[in-house]
């Protein structure tokens, strides 16, 4: 075939522009006819879905940040803007924020990937290394991401991360300082943080384009790891793995919209829905999935160590655990001079296969321990986890160089094809189960029961509020709650989704004041709210509201659902909970009452629901379990009003994207099937 | 079949045309289900970029935001004042007689912008009584979006005893309308009301 050369091409215009630049012949020769290995197995898809990942992570980026205001007092507010306000802001936000985990799945899978069948080795160290670089880069700006909408573990985990510079000996402190740009985590960190998220992933788009600049030159390693020999070994890129990496993609956009649409903050924790508080931290602080195993490792260091027989502290356990923190990914920076054996596929080497399967669930221990509260025996299982890694790298790898008895290598690629296929499905189930057991960690421990409820109608697949039930929730809220709690993210307008006309939601809010000015003399006044008004406060301050409430402050009720464990179970237990006794030898404190649903079993609220303390409109007996189980849906209805479109639009992107990947996959079997 | 003979959609250069020795059906079979997925894509790109786009459309909060109320009370007699309305300047000017009725004397016929004064004040109505010295028009230039000049007495209100917009030298009449310079249009009148005598809704 006459390829090599640069052809003319047909079309007039494309021949123009390539005589002068030619990105044609370059996309020809790079994606077009690139003789690629033919034995790609599923592993091979996830490079070109990590850069898939990249594309929609800056995307969806770039549109979130045209409405983002990076500044501590309009961050938080500014997110609940793109949720409830901004058109399709939702799901911009929601593909944004499991995109970053989306994307970690994807790396991981390609990283441990290229573990498995030694793609660092001779000669392409240099592609590994920036790959290390990508993955650094990754976790800084999702790190820096994780911060910017400012709630409790924003603010927190970024609290924790920056004073890991701290333990540095010396600077430690000063370099602190100049990362916050002040004495704590405050706007000028939000600041600089929001600048650095937009501009890391722009390095990364180079990193990456070095990554595959370098790739392009050594060629992909595969499957075998014998390098192409003759033309058998290869197919062109174009169409064989064109249509292989878009089905890839379609499949694993189809799993992404199913957690966008229908679990979207199952990877995520409630408490960073309460906005960013720097007096109180958390009870159960953890930063995403994907930084467990580091964090885990990061906490096993226990020990000082001393100068022996002395008292005299050479590492502190601080400054341990941030050195093999950072050491984690270090020891993959030396990786290719750590495994010198010849032999490059982990299917061609029998213990070497034994011991990366170690280090899976090694890594997999890892995550779960640093999901794990610090105590027995998770701190020893963690330590014992820390030691296999490095021990893994700088032991196992090389001993394994020198003693292990390899099988014999095939010939040529397409001699191994004849080689079975192992252990295909092992990875991605371990994968999940990891994930699921780390989402699971944190739900499990330490958080009160709920009550049996008897279910929610927004639950499931096509769940939807119901909307009498929202009705007479709005009719207790005004009734019950709103003397003490605001609902500050709503404006009366966005009652018109509980079925009131525009003419009833002009009267409620009319029925409310809210302060308006300065006027032409310089006061402010107050005048009855309009529908575009937020649902008035019913104190002026915190201040205000702690002093009227016995010291304790009434929480905005906007979220409640979403930034509690337990959601609506957790709101209806709390709620119905006051008919409990406390147990023999529990003592109340004053202005407290007895609630087993609540953490710590006293809250300073006094039951605030009462056998008929509405009189419903729709002439619904109102006992208290109707009024608990009416407001819940109500806050439910606050915290997500965005629901519904949700999951209506979720069924036809999800079907969409499956009968995409159907039509993709008839057309790969069609490419493919005359090598097969 | 030779392999140059196809293009598959695309610059018809790559070696995607390798496709000896497939019968017609195979081939008609394959480029079927190729333009099928890529009209898919086509499609789910598209939807994909509306999304994106119509992010940038007014929010539901900024949309909810398009009236606002104007006391004036104070007004007397050649006066103006300026409202902010959806983030532009209002003008509101309570006219002179003679300022009615030199918008009134003007033929159509010498207008860029042909409007009766009438039909620019219709919504000027108080309690059921058409109330023409009152003008409220929109204080931006329909040339390029400068606030013209004319509020106050001192301010030059060009050759027609209007508005005189400095950055490029359009010039409105007392009733708004463009009467030289580069301006297109007349000063948009914005819908309003008055809710009584003192008080004007705009929006």
């Amino acid at each position: 075939m006459a390829h090599d050369e640069r052809a003319p091409f047909k079309n007039p215009v494309i021949a123009w522009i390539d005589a002068r630049l030619p990105i044609f012949s370059f996309m020809n020769k790079e994606y077009g006819q690139n003789p690629t290995p033919r034995n790609f197995n599923i592993w091979w898809n996830f490079g070109a879905l990590s850069l898939a990942m990249l594309i929609i992570m800056a995307v969806t980026g770039i549109f979130l940040a045209m409405n983002y205001t990076p500044s501590t007092d309009h961050a938080f507010a500014s997110v609940e803007r793109i949720m409830r306000d901004v058109k399709g802001g939702w799901l911009l936000r929601y593909l944004h924020a499991n995109g970053a985990s989306m994307f970690f799945i994807v790396v991981y899978i390609h990283t441990f990937r290229g573990l498995f069948y030694g793609s660092y080795k001779a000669p392409r160290e240099l592609l590994w290394l920036f790959g290390v670089a990508i993955f650094l880069l990754m976790m800084a700006t999702a790190f820096t991401g994780y911060v910017l909408p400012w709630g409790q573990m924003s603010f927190w985990g970024a609290t924790v991360i920056t004073n890991l510079f701290s333990a540095i000996p010396l600077i430690g402190d000063a370099v602190v300082t100049w990362l916050w740009g002040g004495f704590s985590v405050d706007n000028p960190t939000l600041n600089r943080f929001f600048v650095l998220h937009f501009l890391l992933p722009f390095v990364l788009f180079g990193i990456v384009g070095l990554h595959v600049a370098a790739l392009h030159v050594t060629g992909s390693n595969n499957p075998s790891g014998v390098e192409p020999k003759s033309g058998k070994d290869t197919v062109p890129f174009h169409p064989y793995y064109t249509v292989k990496d878009l089905l890839g993609i379609a499949l694993f956009l189809a799993l992404y919209a199913a957690v966008v649409f229908y679990a979207p903050n199952f990877l995520g924790h409630p408490d960073n829905y309460i906005p960013a508080n720097p007096l109180a931290t958390p009870a159960h602080i953890m930063p995403e999935w994907y930084f467990l195993p580091f964090y885990a490792i990061l906490r096993a260091v226990t020990v000082d160590i001393t100068v022996p027989f002395t008292n005299i502290v050479l590492i502190s356990s601080k400054l341990g655990g941030v050195i093999l923190m950072f050491g984690a990914t270090g020891v993959l920076m030396v990786l290719p001079w750590l495994d010198r054996s010849p032999v490059r596929s982990g299917a061609y080497r029998p213990w070497f296969r034994v011991f990366f399967w170690v280090l899976v669930v090694d890594c997999l221990t890892l995550g779960l321990m640093g999901a794990k509260p610090v105590e027995e025996p998770f701190t020893t299982i963690a330590q014992l986890a820390t030691f296999y890694y490095f021990f893994h790298f700088l032991a196992v790898l090389p001993l394994l160089a020198k003693f292990e008895k390899t099988l014999p290598l095939p010939s040529s690629i397409a001699e191994s094809l004849s080689v079975k296929k192992t252990l295909r499905v092992l990875l991605p189930v371990l994968f999940l189960i990891g994930l699921a057991m780390q989402a699971q960690a944190a739900e499990s421990d330490a958080f009160p029961p709920h009550r049996p409820t008897a279910g929610w109608a927004q639950e499931g697949i096509l769940g939807r509020y119901d909307q009498a039930a929202l009705r007479r929730g709005f009719q207790v809220y005004k009734q019950n709650c709103s003397s003490c709690h605001s609902l500050k993210y709503l404006s009366y307008r966005h009652l018109a989704a509980l079925g009131y006309s525009a003419r009833e939601v002009a009267a409620i809010a009319a029925g409310n004041n809210v302060a308006d000015g300065p006027n032409d003399q310089g006061e402010m006044f107050q005048r009855p709210a309009r529908p575009s008004d937020a649902f008035v406060k019913p104190f002026a301050n915190d201040q205000a509201a702690r002093a009227a409430n016995n010291g304790a402050l009434p929480p905005d009720l906007s979220l409640i659902v979403k930034a509690r464990h337990g959601h609506e179970d957790y709101v209806y237990s709390l709620l119905t909970g006051f008919d409990q006794t406390p147990p023999e030898g529990e003592k109340i404190a004053a202005g407290m009452s007895y609630n087993p649903y609540f953490p710590g079993h006293q809250i300073a609220m006094f039951a605030p629901l009462q056998e008929d303390s509405v009189t419903y409109t729709d002439g619904t007996k109102a006992t208290v379990d109707q009024e608990a189980r009416d407001i819940t849906e109500f806050l439910a209805w606050a915290a997500e009003p965005e629901m519904e479109t949700r999951k209506k639009t979720g069924v036809w992107v999800v079907a969409f994207l499956v009968a995409l990947a159907g039509v993709l996959s008839l057309l790969k079997r069609e490419v493919w099937k005359k090598l097969d | 079949m030779a392999s140059s003979s196809d293009e598959q959609g695309c610059c018809g250069h790559c070696a995607c045309s390798a496709g000896q020795g497939e019968d017609k059906d195979g081939k008609s079979r394959r480029e079927f289900l190729a333009y099928t997925a890529g009209a898919m894509g086509a499609v789910g790109a598209g939807a994909a970029a509306w999304t994106l786009i119509d992010s940038m459309n007014p929010a539901a909060d900024t949309l909810a935001l398009s009236t606002t109320e104007v006391d004036v009370s104070a007004l007397k007699e050649g006066e103006s004042l300026t409202a902010l309305w959806r983030g532009k300047p209002v003008f509101i000017r309570r006219r002179t007689t003679k300022e009615v009725e030199e918008a009134r004397a003007v033929a159509l016929t010498d207008l860029r912008d042909p409007q009766t004064d009438q039909d620019r004040v219709k919504q000027s109505v108080i309690n059921g009584k058409e109330s023409p010295e009152w003008l409220v028009v929109v204080g931006v230039c329909t040339h390029l979006g400068c606030v013209p000049l004319g509020q106050k007495p001192t301010d030059p209100h060009g050759e027609f005893d209007g508005w005189f917009c400095p950055c490029h030298g359009a010039q409105y009449d007392s009733s708004a309308r463009i009467r030289k310079g580069p301006a297109p249009k007349n000063l948009e009148v914005p819908p309003y009301q008055f809710i009584d005598a003192t008080r004007i809704k705009i929006g």
